[in-house]
Parts: C-alpha cells; sequence; structure tokens
C-alpha cells in the first residue's frame, strides 16, 4: 500500500538533499493542494436535493403518471415519508419519488437559493415563512406533532419528567434555535420556566436525537414522532400538556405537475394520513 | 499549417484550463460581491460572533502546539527511518488527512464519548470529553496534525544525513542534535507545515459539529457559527465567510512569500 497522492515526495535525491528549501517548498505545495482537496468535503455540509428529473412546467397532465417528484422534508418526517414515497412508488410504477430530508430552516434556504423541489414538508407553520412566497402553488396542513424528552434506555440522567431537566448535572441536547424544534424546545422551557444544562444546539432533531442514541447526552428534547421512530434506541419521557408545544405540519406543493399533485393527495388522503400518523404523529 | 495546429493546440488546453479557473474563482468572486461592506464591522460584533472568534483562536492555537511538541518527534522519527514499518505508519497518518471529517468525528465519538474506548475509562472519574473545547481541540488535531507531520518529515528527509552523523561522532544526543541543527534547519518546514496545520484546524466543521456538538462559548467555532447564521441571517454568515477568506488568503500569503518561491 502506498501512501496515496497525497503525500509529499520525500526528496531522496541528492539534489534535493543539498536544497532543503526547494524540497519543503515541493512539499508545503503539494499539502496545500491536498489542503483544498480535504476541504471542500467539509464546506459543503448542505446537500442539496438531487433532483434531475424536471417537473414539468406546464400543468398537461398525462393519462398514467410519469416522471419524479422530488420531496424536501422535515428531518422529523424521516421515517413516515420513507414510507410514503415506497408506497406511492408501489402504486404509480412510472413515477420516481426522492426525498431529501433536513431541518426546515436548511430546507427552506435551499428551495429559496433554487433546489429544484416539487414539494416540501415543514415542521411547523412558522417555518415556512422565509418561504418564497411566489413558488407556492398550495399549502395543506397534514399532521401535528408535539414535543417529548428522549432519554437513553439506561438513563443515566434519572430523567422521569421535565423537571429533571433543571438539574445541573443533567445533559441536555436540544436543537438550533434557528430550527422549528428548537425554537419549540425554548418556548416549552419558558413556559416551565426551567433552565436545562444545555451541552449542544444540534442542526436537526435527528441530529439532537442521535447524541441520545449514543448515550452521549443524559435528554433530548425532541418529537413525540422521532422517540416513536427510534423505537428501543431510546426511551420517551412525555412533557405535560401545559408546557409542551404542538406544531402543526404543513405540506407545501411547489409545482403542478402531475405526479407532485399526486404525490400530495396521497399523502392527505386516509390512507396517506395512516401512514404518517403510524409513526406517531398527530391527526391534522 | 504548423501556425495552424500550434492554435488548435492552444485552444484545447487553454478552454479546459480557463474553466479550471473560473470554477475556482467565480465562487469566490461571487461571495465578495454579495457583502454588504458597510455592514461587515457591525456583523462581526453580533453577540454570537465574538465568542466563536475567540474560541477559533484559542482551539486552532492549541492545536498548531500540540502539532509542534508531538508531530515534530513522529515527523523525525519518520525522516530518519527507511525501514518498511515506517511507509506503514506514514500511510496511516494520511488516512485523517483523505478521510471524509464527519467520519473523522464517528471515529472520535467512538474513542472519546461516553462508551468509547477510551471515554469509558474516562467516565468514572467525571470526565466527558464530547460536547467540550476539548473535544473542539482534538476534532481539530484530528485533521490538522498529518499536514504537519508531513510537511516536516519532508523537510526533514532533505537535511544532509551527514549533518547527523558528525553531530553523533561529536557525542552529541539526538535530543541535542534535533535542537541544535536539525530543527533550526528546518525551521521553515515547520513555519510552513504549521500554517498549513492552523488553517486546515480553522476550517474544520464536520468532525466538529459530530464530536464536539455546537453550543456558543463552548464549541461553536467559527464555521459552524457560519452554517448556523445561515438560517437565522445570511448576511451575518456572509461577512463571517469574508472574514475566514481574508485570514485564509493572508495565510497562504505568507506561505507564498516565504516559503513557496
Amino acid at each position: 500500500m502506498s501512501a496515496g497522492p497525497s503525500r509529499p515526495a520525500p526528496p531522496r535525491s541528492p539534489r534535493s538533499a543539498r536544497n532543503p528549501h526547494r524540497a519543503v517548498a515541493a512539499a508545503v505545495a503539494t499539502l496545500a493542494t491536498a489542503l483544498l482537496v480535504a476541504g471542500c468535503g467539509s464546506s459543503t455540509p448542505t446537500t442539496s436535493a438531487d433532483g434531475t428529473g424536471q417537473p414539468g412546467r406546464s400543468g398537461a397532465s398525462a393519462a398514467s403518471l410519469e416522471g419524479t417528484v422530488t420531496v424536501l422534508a422535515a428531518a422529523s418526517l424521516t421515517e413516515s415519508f420513507d414510507q410514503l414515497k415506497t408506497d406511492f412508488e408501489a402504486a404509480n410504477p412510472g413515477v420516481t419519488v426522492e426525498t431529501s430530508y433536513g431541518s426546515s430552516a436548511t430546507l427552506v434556504q435551499q428551495v429559496d437559493n433554487g433546489a429544484p423541489a416539487s414539494v416540501i414538508a415543514l415542521a411547523g407553520t412558522a417555518a415556512a415563512e422565509p418561504l418564497d412566497q411566489a413558488a407556492v402553488k398550495d399549502t395543506q396542513s397534514f399532521a401535528t406533532n408535539v414535543l417529548e424528552i428522549a432519554v437513553p434506555p439506561s438513563n443515566p440522567g434519572a430523567v422521569t419528567s421535565i423537571n429533571d431537566l433543571a438539574k445541573p448535572s443533567v445533559k441536555v441536547v436540544l436543537c438550533a434555535d434557528t430550527v422549528p424544534c428548537g425554537k419549540a424546545a425554548q418556548a416549552t422551557f419558558k413556559k416551565a420556566r426551567i433552565v436545562p444544562n444545555v451541552v449542544s444546539k444540534e442542526v436537526d432533531v435527528k441530529a439532537t436525537l442521535s447524541k441520545v442514541k449514543l448515550a452521549e447526552a443524559d435528554a433530548a428534547v425532541v418529537y413525540h414522532s422521532d422517540v416513536v421512530a427510534a423505537k428501543d434506541a431510546v426511551t420517551g419521557v412525555e412533557i405535560p400538556s401545559q408546557f409542551n408545544t404542538s406544531l402543526s405540519y404543513p405540506v407545501i406543493r411547489l409545482s403542478d405537475d402531475a405526479a407532485t399533485k399526486a404525490f400530495v393527495a396521497y399523502l392527505l388522503s386516509a390512507k396517506g394520513l395512516a401512514t404518517v400518523q403510524s409513526f406517531g404523529f398527530g391527526a391534522p | 499549417m504548423r501556425y495552424a495546429g500550434r492554435w488548435r493546440s492552444r485552444v484545447a488546453l487553454g478552454v479546459p484550463a480557463a474553466l479550471a479557473l473560473l470554477l475556482l474563482v467565480v465562487p469566490l468572486v461571487a461571495l465578495l460581491l454579495r457583502a454588504d461592506w458597510a455592514r461587515i464591522p457591525s456583523d462581526l460584533a453580533t453577540p454570537t460572533v465574538l465568542p466563536a472568534l475567540r474560541l477559533s483562536l484559542t482551539t486552532t492555537s492549541v492545536t498548531a502546539v500540540l502539532c509542534l511538541l508531538l508531530g515534530t518527534p513522529l515527523a523525525w522519527f519518520l525522516a530518519r527511518s527507511d525501514h518498511r514499518a515506517t511507509s506503514w505508519v506514514r500511510a496511516l497518518l494520511t488516512v485523517p488527512l483523505v478521510l471524509p471529517p464527519v467520519v473523522g468525528g464517528v471515529a472520535l465519538l467512538m474513542t472519546w464519548g461516553r462508551n468509547g474506548l477510551i471515554g469509558q475509562h474516562l467516565a468514572p472519574f467525571g470526565i466527558q470529553i464530547p460536547f467540550t473545547t476539548v473535544a473542539v481541540m482534538l476534532a481539530e488535531t484530528f485533521v490538522a496534525m498529518p499536514y504537519y507531520v508531513l510537511a516536516v518529515e519532508g523537510a526533514m528527509r532533505g537535511l544532509d544525513p551527514r549533518l547527523e552523523s558528525v553531530a553523533r561522532t561529536l557525542g552529541a544526543s539526538d535530543l541535542r542534535y534535533l535542537r541544535t541543527v536539525g530543527i533550526p534547519l528546518v525551521l521553515p518546514g515547520i513555519a510552513g507545515g504549521l500554517a498549513l496545520a492552523w488553517a486546515r484546524a480553522l476550517g474544520e466543521f464536520g468532525a466538529t459539529i459530530t464530536f464536539a456538538g455546537n453550543f456558543p462559548g463552548r464549541t461553536q467555532t467559527l464555521p459552524l457559527l457560519v452554517y448556523v447564521e445561515l438560517e437565522r441571517d445570511p448576511q451575518v454568515a456572509i461577512s463571517i465567510s469574508i472574514m475566514l477568506l481574508v485570514v485564509s488568503v493572508l495565510v497562504l500569503g505568507v506561505l507564498r512569500g516565504r516559503w513557496l518561491r
């Protein structure tokens, strides 16, 4: 195994041995290249939806559905929308549903910057406010969600109620203040008059949950649906309704393409709503 | 005929070369064009920026010191040995260099996390690494140290081996040889390696957010702040980006002026 192309060629020849400065320059130049290459990977945390399919721009509908529906959905919808995609593609063999998940704040920003999307589903109506309204064709609420505390199954912080999060020894992870679950958690702590020991504010709800799944944090404030989706990996601790914050999830259609309309209609159908609710969401 | 042929090859090479240049330069220009220059001072005075700036400066400085203290001896061992194992160690060193930083973050969690290889033995003493500033330093050192070691090793290999032999016949120990002869001669390599490692540490994002989390003042470095601010106030994100761009250019300028001639 060789050390790979990024290794500076060690100057072994007598010529370069007599000229260490040149050798250093060569080594540094090689490394500078490697630096740039390595830097490229780390500086692009937001992967935009890889929407290769172009939803038809005209409303002209084909008899049998064809094409690609690009769906951007809030991170909390990961499991439910994966299921919807599978079911919808099975029922419509000509249609490919491409999904991309991230924090609602990230997704809205991606769409405003021109990311190709046929549908965007967000955690909470407030998250949709920065969305360029000119692109919106239709908005409907399809689910509700409430906050819940997730703890590792071993419950190292002995968390049994929201009041336990006030203990300084309990390491709490929240979503960032910019994303819906972070805003909702802040509102809940304000109502409960609790100041938790927050050790990290993660970029989306699944990143927040992962810190508890790995048992690195004692508790995380996530959605009820995330606790349901995580199954045995975490234990849920309910937040009483007087402190809890409820979010209404809108599905926003950005295309008049027939396949896109069909996907949204399927989501809002009794079967689609039942799928979403089977992952712990409430009725709209 | 020869004239036309030469032009054809000029175009065949020149067009892709120009494209490559545009691909690299246009985004930087775009960033500069989108900047609201009048707002930059007030943007950089936002309450979130100063703690992130301070954190970035301290953690990257510690990283540089760790590289210097730990990386220099490693570079020396690698440079003087021609053993087969040495090339294996060198290959191993390049892995963090090409590894996606977020994978590095996962690996660090598996090492220093509460249930990690080392972390589980620290937990009983109340020592927890993730979500602390120490975690940021570990993440930055993990990604930056290989740059330093390889740069310094390259410089040390360029030294005349007779210098070391002479020093030894005069009775100098390895440590004394390095202190009085070896290191002074490779100072440019050390400085270049430090600048590269420091710049890489400053830009570190993936390993940090995975391993250290994101908390203002404690683990939120400038790149993490750029990511979060882009969702809150894009103009602030652009202003911080410009500052980081200026710093990067300065580092490169120092490298070019001094050691990349």
